[in-house]
């Protein structure tokens, strides 16, 4: 069933906003739940200020179809909160309060997200002072009451090497009623920045949103531009984008068990981790310099020349690699008493996941089938992955494991992409942007979906820009998968989401 | 008796730190790394100790007597016990008391000076330490009760006497190899080493018994560690007198015996921490009540 109100569209494509009927609100609310129920989630929402009311534009994945379904509507100072009957909006709608001072009337959890000021000039929904910029973490957190309960907060000062945020724990002796996140301490407006652009320093920015995801970000960037402008980039310099995503994931995944295994105290896969993710992030810094891929993905193409003697080395030393991984995994995931520490520890049930709108690792961990490298193939890369690797338990085990089985598919796929190298067909100039369009790219960053979605002016300049990190969607799933656990296994939780801060902060 | 005093305490403070060292050397190697130098716990004990004192307005005299305290009972309660085939210097009858409680003393300061500084953390890790030692205590008891049983005496230098040689070739030799295997857990809990706790972990939250020092710095956490040392080294000590009960009467030998005996613990407890994963913090109250239900089986094989 599909319903009238809804553009459908494939990631590639753009559309023209002329093209696209503002809804009246009820219709946008029907429409919306309707697509919700029948299997599609939020993949990112927004607001863009059109005149006096406020445009806002839904974007839905559907992972079955492969599609993309844009929604729009106007609202103007306050309407009915969507929240309650979708609550995967949840964080989209306290984004849309905090940024545009827009209410949703009936919203049940309506905090500031990332503590800045407005956007746009309108009184204070929190009624904080006109003029002062709003302190990080000052809200009213949620609190149990009684004489057994006790309270404890983390950070945003931490004891590790980590970024900032704050969590407050609600306690019955070691047993966690109930987490809250507070975020925000990062904000370092990029979505702003971005307006008006592109700019010679956009890519710059892009390259930060979140330093460990910095390929994922930059490509998916790079393919909205190429869409809006047009612009094919050569078989080979998508190859090597590709290259470089799973380079990223490799990196990332093998850091993440690493550290799964030294917070339970087992230190031999903790130190063999820790020494390989440092040979991944070389594999990337001989590609373009940069152990974080910076420089790595430009609009067009990618400046950096993979040529054979290039080819050889990479694929020789993942050949030494892929043995050494496999042993370093093996080793934690075969040990009884690590794997007591990883079983049904931070559970979260798959009706939940679904309800949050969970994405990437923490999502299939949950058995829920959502790859946008299977899903949503971007250009020439259509079937060259197969099937999502899912686990179904949902808890830290799964997650470890789910990293674990896609650290042995990229080096499969980083085999095949090296072998069938195409041939150079050089870097493609890069157009004009369409004026008045709206275009959505997904990507797959290491973490999971990563979505980008501009707007571009009768000028084809960026009116708005709109980032959604994996982070943004999974926060909830950690504070939900820490119902009922141990206070001592939060991190451990923590790190088997190991979710970006500065990703969601913006 | 001066002699055996000074001996004693040269021993002890000379060498605890080294057993650290050996552990940390013993799990670098396990994790393919070279690891920090075998005399780094000393280096790390002179530094602390060139530092300034760092105190929290809201504390008083109480977060400065837990470290104090925490370095002096480990001295006393090695003054009970034989070091090896080395006589305790000084014994009575029924010192083994007061040597299980001299370590609750040092606990309760730690604990007190650990909820004077009102962190939230330093509560939990209270809580967690209180708890766990607890549940820790009836099995040393117990495996006491069966050293008393076995030697007609009430002193720790009667019950850990070379009769044990005997003993363990005896029909007593059941018993004491489980006393031995709970005595081990005991030393695992109380020095807070895997799979009980982690020493190096930086995570407050999973911490019972470093949280409690997290306020403490400079040369209040240098008295902290070197008296963790110390008491690790002591209750070592009753592991190695356990396991190798020989003497040859020359204080020379006995103690070179008896420092052989101390690194192959240290080796064993490096290995067990390089080769396991911690335990789920609910998992360690069932640990310990096995150990205690242990050493009451121990206790009846020798009642019997």
């Amino acid at each position: 069933m599909n319903c009238p109100a809804l553009i459908t569209f494939r990631p590639g494509t753009w559309i023209a906003l002329a093209d696209s009927p503002s809804l009246t609100l009820a219709h946008f609310r029907a429409s919306l739940l309707a697509e919700i129920g029948n299997g599609a989630r939020v993949a990112s929402f927004f607001g863009q200020p059109g005149g006096e009311a406020l445009d806002l534009f839904a974007i839905l994945a559907n992972d079955v179809r492969g599609e993309l379904g844009l929604l729009r509507t106007s609202i103007g100072k306050s309407y009915p909160a969507l929240t309650p009957d979708c609550p995967q909006l949840h964080l989209f709608e306290r984004e849309l309060a905090e940024q545009f001072g827009v209410r949703p009337e009936g919203h049940p959890w309506l905090k500031p997200v990332r503590f800045h000021n407005h956007w746009v000039d309108t009184a204070d929904l929190w009624g904080r002072a006109a003029g002062e910029h709003p302190l990080a973490g000052e809200m009213n957190f949620y609190r149990v009451e009684g004489e057994e309960a006790h309270e404890v907060a983390v950070g945003p000062v931490h004891a590790g090497v980590i970024e900032p945020g704050h969590f407050r724990f609600q306690c019955h002796g070691e047993e966690v009623m109930h987490l809250e996140i507070s975020l925000g301490f990062q904000h370092r407006g990029i979505e702003q920045l971005l307006v008006g652009g592109p700019h010679p320093a956009t890519i710059y920015q892009l390259e930060t949103v979140a330093g460990d995801t910095t390929v994922g970000h930059t490509t998916a960037y790079c393919r909205l531009l190429e869409c809006l402008a047009g612009t094919t980039v050569s078989a080979r310099a998508e190859a090597i984008r590709e290259i470089a995503l799973e380079l990223e994931r490799l990196a990332n995944h093998v850091g993440d068990i690493g550290a799964l295994a030294g917070d339970v105290g087992f230190l031999p896969t903790a130190s063999f981790c820790g020494r390989l993710r440092g040979d991944y992030l070389n594999l990337t810094a001989e590609l373009c310099g940069s152990r974080f891929g910076r420089g790595l993905v430009r609009p067009g193409g990618v400046p950096c020349a993979l040529d054979k003697t290039l080819v050889a080395t990479l694929r020789q030393r993942l050949e030494t690699l892929e043995p050494q991984t496999r042993g370093a995994l093996e080793l934690c995931f075969d040990r009884p008493s690590v794997l007591a520490r990883f079983e049904g520890v931070g559970r979260v049930a798959a009706a939940d996941a679904e309800a949050l709108g969970l994405v990437g690792v923490a999502a299939r961990a949950c058995g829920l089938s959502r790859d946008a490298r299977a899903n949503f193939p971007g250009g020439r890369s259509k079937g060259h992955f197969e099937l999502p690797l899912l686990e179904t338990e949902g808890d830290v085990f799964a997650r470890g494991n789910v990293r674990r089985r896609e650290v042995y598919a990229a080096h499969k796929l980083l085999n095949r992409a090296l072998r069938q190298l195409p041939e150079d067909h050089g870097n493609v100039p890069l157009g004009n942007l369409a004026p008045a369009a709206l275009a959505v790219s997904i990507c797959e960053g290491w973490r999971g979906e990563i979505v980008h979605t501009a707007i571009t002016d009768g000028k084809g300049r960026i009116a708005r820009y709109k980032i959604v990190d994996p982070s943004f969607h999974n926060w909830s799933g950690l504070a939900m998968s820490l119902r009922g656990e141990q206070i001592s296994d939060f991190p451990l939780c923590n790190k088997s989401f190991n979710l970006s801060y500065c990703g969601f902060d913006l | 008796m001066l002699g055996s005093l000074v001996l004693h305490l040269v021993l002890l403070l000379v060498f605890a730190p080294l057993w650290l060292g050996i552990i940390i050397k013993a799990k670098a190697l396990f994790g393919g790394r070279v690891g920090a130098p075998l005399l780094q716990p000393y280096y790390d004990l002179a530094r602390l100790w060139r530092k300034g004192f760092v105190f929290s307005r809201t504390t008083t005299w109480v977060f400065l007597a837990g470290p104090v305290v925490g370095l002096l009972v480990p001295l006393l309660a090695s003054l009970l016990i034989p070091f090896g085939g080395i006589d305790a210097p000084v014994s009575f009858e029924g010192d083994l008391i007061l040597f299980v409680y001299l370590f609750a003393l040092a606990r309760f300061f730690t604990v007190a000076s650990a909820l004077d500084t009102g962190s939230s953390f330093e509560g939990m890790g209270a809580a967690r330490e209180v708890t766990f030692s607890c549940l820790a205590e009836p099995t040393v008891l117990f495996a006491l009760l069966v050293l008393a049983r076995l030697a007609d005496g009430l002193s720790l230098n009667q019950l850990f006497g070379d009769h044990l040689g005997q003993a363990w070739q005896g029909g007593a030799g059941a018993s004491l190899g489980l006393i031995l295997v709970c005595l081990f857990v005991v030393l695992l809990v109380e020095n807070s080493r895997i799979p009980f706790d982690d020493p190096t972990t930086h995570l407050e939250l999973t911490m019972v018994h470093e949280v409690m020092a997290l306020d403490h710095s400079g040369p209040l956490l240098g008295m902290i560690l070197y008296g963790a040392a110390l008491k690790m080294m002591v209750m070592s000590a009753l592991l190695v007198r356990l396991a190798v009960p020989w003497q040859t009467g020359w204080w020379l030998t006995d103690a070179g015996l008896f420092l052989a005996g101390l690194v192959g613990v240290s080796l064993l407890v490096g290995i067990i921490e390089s080769t396991m994963a911690r335990l789920r913090m609910p998992r360690i109250p069932q640990v310990l009540i096995g150990t205690s239900l242990l050493s009451i089986f121990a206790l009846v094989l020798v009642l019997r």
